[in-house]
């Protein structure tokens, strides 16, 4: 394992190739992969376990955090700071406080969801070695791509790229860092 | 998998299981039955309001079932084609419904107070010109015209499908769902209005009709769900339903409860908000002697409980806790439909009757009875609808 490579990359031109490929490569026991494609292929994300992530719990946190938040800026405010006779009701008239309590759960879900997103995805990224395959910008296009990290403890140069020239690939490169 | 491979008609054992859960549902049915015919000679006015109640709970399902089928000609879908053959059976029952209706038309004078002549308020003698028992009887026998004919029609016209395939048939049925669905959600509102709103007459809320309208959506779709789940036990529907269809069906309980919700604190709102004497006694009665608690269990089991539960993508393509949660929901309707009704009669604290017991036992069970039968009658698939293949592959890889 050399420190100045990044990985193997695979190119396939039909996404059924890739999904067999990449099914094959899990079954060999590599870990550390990722497919790049023009539009998303269910059946990848069985193979690659990506049904599950961390972005609901960091939503379901964000909308608790915003409705609290919303809930006791009214409580605070028409109880503590500002305590107002309004028809006779109770100071801490709890359904009035709901819309807004509602739209703050709203609002924080949604910005979680957002930036949650960005930040499990890594984004923002100047720059990634992928790009040095000089045709990965095909994977826009009409291109499939498969690509097997240097960091995954099975990763052997010349054993990884014989594994996936025999998977159907069109053409297999090393990625630089 | 291709249609044609497939015996949609219900099988031997699926026959057996139907015959069983049949007779145990008419029996519970006859039982409650006869109770509540015990009762409309010992208690007359209770034996009217718990039959009011159950009664508007089983239409519920009914109704709302027809609205189901009648969304899903026009939005298409495989979530409609598997719900198709269950929500034409019940609304098959529609017959037994309005023949059910007879003792609620003869209990008016039991039931609302604005049949009593009055001296009341310019309020009551104003509303007489709609509520007055002729006109009452009237309206409704036009919503049950319309929903037989509705449930006629898209019955004869689905089996000439089976028979004839999809032309006209599909074309037929896509158009009268239509004005179908429009007439629905207007015969419902009317309904709730004439059956429910005016046991209290000095009361109103222009959302009212709205509740009814999803709570009756929320109803047919938990029992839908709960159909198809006993009915995935036994081929044919066994080889048809897939985990994807059950979470199509999963989402719509989730967006039901959330509206139902919306409509629900909506209506608190804007009449607690106002606090007008004309309007908040209505919600007074509601939320003391023992009837707060009612309230807040609706809160928590009508809303907060389905809707945290069914957010769980597993639990929706899980068939059997998603028919538990669809069984709930049911329950929870008859609470809160009983919560509706209820707390005007039996002033000031919570009592439950034996006949609020008999009452959904008894129309219930052979409402359920009546709709197995009907269930059996076809098979439990459209052979001849044009998204038929494309139902049966959703799902599967």
């Amino acid at each position: 394992m050399k420190p100045d490579v990044y990985g193997v990359m695979a190119e396939f031109d039909n996404p059924t190739d890739l999904v067999n490929a990449t099914r094959a490569v899990c079954e060999q026991g590599y870990k550390k992969l990722d497919t790049y494609t023009p539009f998303p292929i269910e059946e990848l994300n069985d193979i690659l376990h990506l049904h599950k992530n961390k972005l609901s719990l960091i939503v379901l946190v964000g909308g608790l955090l915003g409705g609290l938040s919303g809930f006791l800026l009214q409580y605070f405010v028409t109880v503590i700071y500002f305590p107002i006779n309004v028809a006779g009701r109770p100071l801490d008239s709890w359904p009035a406080y709901i819309i807004i309590t509602f739209e703050l759960t709203i609002l924080l879900g949604c910005i979680s969801a957002v930036f949650g997103m960005l930040a499990l995805c890594g984004l923002p990224m100047p720059y990634h070695p992928v790009f040095n395959v000089p045709r990965f910008s095909a994977a826009s296009h009409d291109r499939f791509f498969l690509c097997i990290e240097a960091a995954d403890p099975l990763f052997d140069m010349e054993k990884t790229s014989g594994l996936l020239e025999t998977l159907e690939a069109k053409e297999v490169s090393e990625v630089a860092h | 998998m291709t249609g044609q491979a497939l015996d949609f008609n219900p099988s031997t054992e699926l026959r057996t299981s139907l015959r069983q859960s049949r007779a145990r549902a008419g029996i519970i049915g006859l039982i409650g039955v006869l109770a509540l015919a015990a009762g409309a000679f010992t208690a007359r006015d209770q034996f009217f309001r718990s039959y009011l109640w159950s009664y508007i709970f089983v239409l519920g399902i009914t109704a709302g079932s027809l609205s189901w089928l009648m969304l899903q000609y026009l939005t298409g879908g495989a979530w409609g084609v598997v719900i198709r053959r269950p929500a034409e059976a019940a609304v098959r029952t529609f017959p037994l419904l309005a023949l059910l209706f007879i003792p609620i038309a003869l209990g008016t004078s039991s039931l609302y107070s604005w049949t009593q002549p009055t001296t009341d308020a310019t309020l009551l003698v104003k509303q007489a010109r709609y509520l007055n028992v002729p006109f009452f009887l009237v309206r409704a026998a036009v919503f049950f015209a319309g929903w037989i004919f509705l449930s006629w029609f898209l019955n004869r016209w689905s089996a000439r499908e089976d028979r004839e395939g999809p032309v006209p048939a599909n074309s037929r049925m896509a158009a009268i769902s239509g004005p179908g669905l429009i007439f629905w959600a207007f015969s419902v509102t009317f309904m709730s209005i004439d059956w429910v709103m005016s046991l209290s007459p000095h009361w109103f809320s222009t959302m009212f009709g709205l509740l009814f309208v999803i709570g009756q959506g929320l109803s047919g779709m938990a029992f839908l769900v709960t159909v198809l789940v006993f009915l995935s036990n036994f081929r044919p529907m066994s080889e048809v339903l897939t985990p994807r269809h059950l979470h199509d069906l999963g989402k719509f309980l989730l967006a039901t409860v959330m509206v139902w919700a919306y409509f629900a604190f909506s209506q608190f709102l804007i009449i607690w908000a106002g606090n007008l004497p004309e309007e908040i006694p209505w919600y007074v009665e509601r939320l003391r002697g023992g009837w707060q608690y009612v309230a807040l269990l609706l809160v928590f089991g009508h809303f907060a409980l389905p809707f945290a539960l069914l957010l769980s993508r597993d639990l929706k393509r899980n068939f059997k806790l998603l028919a538990s949660i669809a069984v709930f929901i049911l329950c929870m309707r008859v609470v809160d439909i009983y919560w509706m009704v209820t707390p005007d009669s039996s002033k000031g604290s919570l009592s439950v009757s034996w006949l609020d017991l008999a009452g959904p036992l008894g129309l219930g069970g052979i409402w359920l009875a009546y709709f197995l039968i009907q269930l059996e009658k076809r098979p439990l698939m459209p052979l001849n609808e044009m998204e038929l293949a494309e139902a049966l592959e959703h799902g599967r890889e």
